[in-house]
């Protein structure tokens, strides 16, 4: 104990330092957890957590029992693998194809560009949505105008996931070459050379040298993507579907569904039982991935 | 022979390659165009022939009714008070974390390290941080309400903290040689060193301020609080938004010119990220290149 105090007193200052964050990380994310106490509880407004009955896992069963609750377990995670694989497949092609792009002028237009979507919110997203896809919007317009049927892209749900996943490559596969590109141009630099003078086309040495050398990259990164695969996009869906019961077969994912049952539902039980059901799976999920991680490449673990 | 074939090749191979990345561009900027445009439409034109990538024809009435409403202003007031602010906040929690838990002779430091790190894995969900901000703090219709929930991130502290570890000691061990304390040694010595990691970090910050809705949504109800990103997503969800804002003006609510009304109010909730962005850029790109593996 006296060990702790001298440690303490020694470097009182950098202790101290740390203090207004520690606080503020005990208020809001520390004390929250107590709350889930929520999700074993019929909570009512009036009686506050503590006093209102326990109701055992009363919450958790109607969670499971809720009508189509699992096919929102399966969107969260299908919208997700969905997500990764493309925005993977993207960010490397991309990648790729900047560090090939010798005019230094072009090259940082094009990354300045293809960046770009990613500081844009999805409020803004769905604003212009409404503007392509919407009943007078550019490709429903286009599409009409070609003699097709009006395809109301808001009513139908199966054209979602394809749509979600040529958004979240619009706004994130530029920003997620960046990674790739570094990690290219940290490359050793004369196996190219050698690769040149043994006569390798740039294609080849593409296919040959850089692919290969991206594998580790691209295989850790996406691992660590698996432990967030139960955590749905609430910003990008809510944002572009909001409300619109008619997407939600195929959108409606955990983080849409616990929202509403607190604002629509006003059903606090659940809500929390939902949280705490996705934490536990992220959770075993993180553990994994960092499992897998170990394996393949002790350095890159978390923990 | 040998080498015409190869430079033919050669030259197939930039094609597509320029190729590729033009394409991706143009996929990049469309539906800003589609915004744009259609903020300058007569709004006549949108029921017939749609959404356009060039006005048919030019009208500022939009830009008219946006800029004359008073709520517009209100919301950037409020967007960019909870942007500097917050990004100043944030700064202070962040700096003053990771820095500590950089220095190798903290001897406690993992231990603070792993009650910052748990956080990113575990939370309590929802409706606790609802009870706990709407209930306990009272936060309701507050503007820091837009603040101090979201003003710590441990992945933002952890990025700063890997810029601090690759600063070299040397710096700060003279200064302890010369009898200066932690906090003058942060202050005078490693911050000055410091500036690309807290330019990279406030951006991030200022950037999750800027465009930030969802705690708008859940506890703010004052229209005189309503941040920019909200006020852009009310449009889109009800047209009574868009009528109070024509009637403020006096235009009769049948001629509220819906379609470019909205894309003009996000013309000027967008524009000033579009315009300091390209200043900006690269101090995104070295933030992520520094922690993103290895967060």
């Amino acid at each position: 104990m006296k060990k702790v105090f001298r440690e303490l007193w020694k470097n009182k200052f950098l202790y101290a330092m740390t203090v207004p964050a520690i606080i503020w990380i005990c208020i809001f994310n520390y004390y929250p957890m107590y709350g889930i106490l929520i999700a074993f509880k019929d909570y009512s407004y009036k009686k506050g957590i503590l006093k209102s009955p326990w109701a055992g896992f009363d919450n958790f069963e109607f969670l499971f029992n809720y009508r189509g609750v699992w096919k929102i377990f399966f969107n969260t995670i299908f919208l997700n693998l969905l997500f990764l694989i493309f925005t993977t497949i993207f960010s490397v092609l991309l990648a790729l194809v900047f560090v090939e792009i010798k005019n230094k002028v072009y090259n940082k237009l094009v990354q300045t560009i293809a960046i770009f979507p990613h500081f844009v919110s999805w409020t803004v997203v769905a604003m212009f949505m409404s503007g392509i896809l919407g009943s007078s919007g550019f490709i429903t317009k286009w599409i009409v105008d070609s003699g097709a049927a009006d395809p109301m892209f808001y009513r139908n749900p199966e054209a979602w996931p394809i749509i979600l996943v040529i958004l979240k490559i619009w706004q994130g596969a530029g920003y997620g070459s960046i990674v790739y590109v570094a990690a290219i141009t940290g490359f050793d630099q004369e196996i190219y050379e050698a690769a040149r003078v043994d006569g390798a086309t740039r294609l080849q040495r593409v296919s040959k040298i850089t692919l290969p050398l991206l594998k580790t990259t691209i295989i850790m990164l996406t691992i660590m993507s698996i432990g967030k695969i139960f955590n749905g996009d609430f910003g990008m869906i809510y944002a572009i579907v909001g409300d619109n019961t008619g997407l939600y077969p195929t959108t409606d994912v955990v983080d849409t569904f616990v929202y509403r049952a607190l604002r629509q539902m006003n059903n606090l039980g659940m809500s929390t039982a939902t949280s705490l059901f996705q934490s536990v799976v992220g959770l075993i999920l993180v553990y994994l991935s960092n499992a897998v991680t170990k394996k393949i490449e002790p350095d890159a673990a978390i923990f | 022979m040998k080498t015409m074939k190869r430079s033919a090749g050669e030259r197939a191979f930039e094609i597509v390659v320029y190729a590729i990345a033009t394409v991706f561009c143009l996929f990049c900027i469309f539906p800003f165009v589609i915004i744009l445009a259609s903020s300058f439409e007569e709004e006549a034109n949108f029921a017939t022939y749609g959404f356009p990538l060039f006005p048919r024809d030019f009208t500022t009435e939009a830009y008219r009714i946006v800029l004359g409403d008073s709520q517009i202003f209100k919301a950037y007031g409020v967007t960019i008070f909870s942007t500097v602010a917050g990004t100043a906040v944030s700064m202070f929690l962040t700096v003053t974390m990771a820095y500590p838990i950089s220095l190798k002779k903290l001897k406690y430091r993992n231990v603070i390290t792993f009650f910052a790190y748990f956080t990113m894995l575990f939370n309590g969900g929802l409706v606790p941080i609802y009870l706990l901000i709407s209930r306990t703090l009272g936060l309701k219709n507050n503007i820091w309400v837009l603040i101090l929930p979201v003003a710590f991130s441990a992945w933002n502290m952890f990025l700063m903290r890997n810029f601090f570890q690759g600063i070299p000691k040397e710096l700060s061990e003279s200064a302890y040689i010369d009898g200066a304390n932690d906090f003058q040694i942060l202050w005078k010595v490693i911050l000055p060193v410091s500036v690309p990691g807290l330019a990279t970090i406030s951006l991030f910050y200022a950037l999750g301020y800027w465009n930030q809705w969802f705690n708008a949504m859940l506890y703010i109800e004052d229209a005189n609080l309503f941040p920019l990103q909200y006020l852009l997503m009310r449009m889109m969800r009800n047209a009574d938004a868009m009528k109070e804002m024509a009637r403020t003006i006096g235009i009769s609510v049948g001629e509220v010119p819906t379609n470019s009304l909205r894309m003009a109010t996000t013309v000027v909730a967008i524009g000033p990220i579009t315009l300091l962005y390209p200043y900006v850029q690269k101090y995104f790109t070295s933030g992520l290149t520094v922690g993103a593996i290895k967060g």
